[in-house]
């Protein structure tokens, strides 16, 4: 039955293209977010056997889906933060078309990234990585706009990059492995790891996967494409998009495939801290709030490489759940920077001021993406990065746990400094007559803003049904 | 075909990885963007022989060109939506030059 | 084995002109011209339908994308033309060196790949590609399906409806 969070997509995709389906078309952007809106009942509500991945459609077109905790966790936040997009597509794309076609774009993604956490074959893996790559260079170009242009081609060549480095590796791993499913894989590289093109190998894939998620030092095209792209499409990539692509298979690669390599935790931790650093150091100098998410994008991810790094059951825990926590503190944050566009038409935090009487629901719910962002108990990200930093002490890397401690405090300067300059203060003469942002936009904030809220205050009761059985996949 | 699939793979290895060279040569080097995709392009090609010469090697020629086709279509998707933003970017600067990227920076 | 060599050695010559000519033009008939090497190297290596796929798409429908894009940019005055020529040689007379410098460094190159190399799998020698695709990689046929149409909308959408707005 797995199959058919791929397939109903498409299917659905299929049907809308047709002639027939002509007078379906003004209703895509009202259908559309049933697709993300089901996948979330799916995952919380949904019967055990749906996803026990036997019986029914499966019989038919076996596409080897497997749903494992960490796919429903990543399911969960896919949905979300597709919905949300959807919810902005709404208001801030304009024309019936225009909105028709960035739906079909966006369904692409989703089919992508479901396919993506849903498979277990390595190359199959990198075809829907490359999907939802595909979908993100359009949505980012979507609106033609110069910058936004740039920003697709600066993505388009360091993806293309990736992509020669993650072929080559499977090329390489064919060598030692007969097929290219996770286990066939597992078992060559625990035969034959200690041969130089095997380690070349691994390397390469890992490289890759560090480009497609933005860490330091390949995250060159992170600050241009986020920053330059539309609003919807800003929060669908800071949201979920370059994690449910890079950051989730680095995870699930280093869980089940490249199981336990100390130099490869070593590699991820040493990349995990400078992206963090480097992330959060960028984002203090920015006038753009967009590019100042950007850097802060690539600072949080920074946080779940570490404790992908750590190596130990409680440190991928944390990583999953800051994964989560970030998709949806992030969107939030990108909802506003989205609403604030919306109202102000500009997103230079400079011409800013004041806002916070303006515009209640936007500064209520952006002052909360904040205190989760940064860690403030009792918001979701509070827990989530104390996790990661138990985790790191608990293994030893002292040293990494102190400077992940630190790096909160600069976030929370960072992001506080961005709240002192767009919403509070005095309200500039030029934006006297802003008003809050429109409702689905108001909807979008106030329904993530009530998840990284309730995640945070239910947190102890969800950490033993929800969170501990994805330290299993270890 | 040689009976020695070591020497084999060394030779058409070192191939792929000239041409890799190449490639990569060509990105770094060029100002114009569609030179810039026919680097990229170059690139999938000597990868998608990489995967084909190590499937020969080790007697999987049927799943090493399944993947080969599967590449190859994902490399057709790549350049046609790489070609329309770049024609898209000539619409608006009317060159193809990659110098004028200077609008984003910090 | 030696028409290996020359096949191999036509395939770096031909990216090299590829990198080199000064007319875009140029450059993009150079690359359906590695493509057909890439091809025949492919046939050499018994994997017959991989390489009429990199023949027809990549020496054929890839090219004809970028000639069809070309015509739609500039065309270079003959004097532009001649300036550029000059400049290309002194710009890229290293790459054939780099090329040149790398082909021995990999030459000295030993890789112990006897040791690695798991032993070939008993599986029937007729194991077509066609069944396969069909029967072991299906995933991969849907992710066909799938890019393919992410593919059109995109062009769709960056081509068509720049076109609407004219």
């Amino acid at each position: 039955m797995l199959s058919l969070l791929v397939l109903v997509p498409l299917a659905g995709l299929m049907l809308l293209s047709f002639p027939f389906g002509a007078r379906l078309r003004k209703w895509a952007t009202v259908l559309a977010p049933l697709l993300p809106l089901s996948q979330i009942i799916l995952v919380v509500f949904g019967p055990a056997g749906f996803w026990s991945g036997s019986g029914g459609l499966d019989r038919f077109c076996d596409f080897g889906l497997k749903a494992d905790d960490l796919s429903l966790v990543m399911l969960l936040s896919i949905g979300i933060v597709v919905f949300v997009t959807l919810l902005v597509v709404g208001e801030l794309v304009e024309g019936d078309r225009q909105r028709f076609s960035f739906t079909n774009v966006l369904v692409v993604a989703l089919i992508g990234m479901n396919g993506t956490v849903l498979l277990s074959d390595v190359f199959s893996l990198y075809v829907f990585i490359e999907i939802t790559t595909v979908s993100s260079f359009v949505l980012i170009a979507f609106n033609r706009e110069k910058n936004a242009l740039e920003g697709a081609f600066k993505y388009i060549m360091l993806s293309a990059v990736a992509t020669v480095l993650m072929v080559t590796s499977v090329a390489l791993l064919l060598l030692v492995a007969h097929g290219t499913s996770f286990s066939v894989v597992r078992e060559a590289l625990q035969a034959s790891g200690s041969n130089v093109l095997v380690k070349i190998a691994v390397g390469a894939f890992i490289c890759g996967l560090f480009i497609k998620g933005g860490l330091v030092p390949f995250h060159g095209w992170v600050p241009d494409a986020y920053s330059a792209a539309p609003a919807p499409v800003s929060v669908l990539l800071a949201g979920i998009s370059t994690k449910a692509t890079g950051i989730y298979a680095l995870i699930r690669l280093v869980a089940h495939v490249f199981a336990g390599s100390q130099p490869l935790n070593h590699v991820l931790l040493f990349v995990g801290v400078v992206s963090i650093v480097v992330g959060a150091l960028a984002a203090l100098g920015q006038r753009d709030m967009k590019r100042m998410l950007a850097y802060s994008s690539i600072s949080q991810v920074g946080y779940i490489v570490l404790g992908v790094g750590c190596g130990t059951p409680l440190g991928m825990v944390g990583a999953v759940f800051h994964l989560f926590n970030h998709a949806v503190f992030k969107s939030l944050l990108f909802v506003n920077s989205a609403a604030l566009e919306q109202r102000l038409g500009t997103t230079d935090m400079n011409q800013m001021g004041g806002l916070g009487s303006r515009m209640p629901f936007t500064g209520a719910t952006s002052v909360l993406a904040t205190l989760s962002t940064a860690g403030i108990p009792p918001l979701s990200g509070f827990w989530s990065k104390l996790i990661i930093i138990v985790a790191l002490w608990q293994a030893g890397y002292l040293g990494y746990a102190v400077l992940a401690i630190l790096m909160s405090v600069v976030t929370l300067a960072y992001l506080l400094g961005m709240q002192r300059r767009v919403f509070f203060g005095k309200v500039p003469e030029a934006l006297a007559q802003a008003t809050e942002a429109s409702f689905g936009l108001v909807v979008a904030s106030v329904v993530l803003a009530g998840v990284t809220v309730g995640v945070g205050v239910l947190f102890p009761w969800l950490f033993n049904t929800f969170l501990l059985p994805v330290s299993g996949i270890l | 075909m040689s009976n020695d699939p070591g020497h084999l793979f060394m030779i058409f290895a070192a191939g792929a990885a000239l041409t890799l060279v190449v490639g990569f040569y060509s990105l770094i080097t060029t100002r114009n963007l569609l030179r810039a995709l026919i680097g990229v392009e170059i690139l999938m090609k000597a990868t998608t022989l990489l995967i084909i010469v190590t499937g020969y090697v080790s007697g999987q020629v049927a799943l090493a060109q399944a993947l080969a086709i599967t590449l190859i279509i994902i490399e057709v998707a790549v350049i046609a939506v790489a070609v329309g933003v770049v024609l898209c970017i000539y619409r608006h600067n009317k060159s193809l030059d990659a110098t004028f990227f200077t609008n984003l920076k910090g | 084995m030696a028409i290996d060599i020359v096949l191999l050695g036509g395939l770096v010559l031909a990216a090299m002109a590829t990198v080199m000519t000064a007319r875009l033009l140029r450059a993009v008939i150079w690359l359906a011209v590695t493509s057909v090497f890439v091809a025949l190297l492919m046939f050499r290596l018994n994997a017959n339908i991989a390489g009429v796929f990199e023949l027809s798409v990549c020496a054929g429908l890839i090219p004809a994308i970028f000639i069809t894009s070309i015509g739609l940019t500039q065309r270079l005055t003959p004097e532009a033309l001649a300036v550029r020529r000059r400049e290309r040689l002194k710009r890229f007379w290293h790459l054939p060196l780099i090329v040149i410098l790398a082909g021995i460094a990999l030459s000295r190159l030993h890789v112990p790949l006897e040791a690695v190399m798991a032993p070939a799998p008993a599986a029937p020698a007729a194991a077509d590609v066609r069944n396969v695709l069909w029967a072991l990689r299906h995933t991969d046929l849907l992710g066909q399906i799938v890019v393919l149409l992410g593919g059109v909308f995109g062009v769709a959408v960056l081509i068509m409806e720049a076109r609407h707005e004219q």
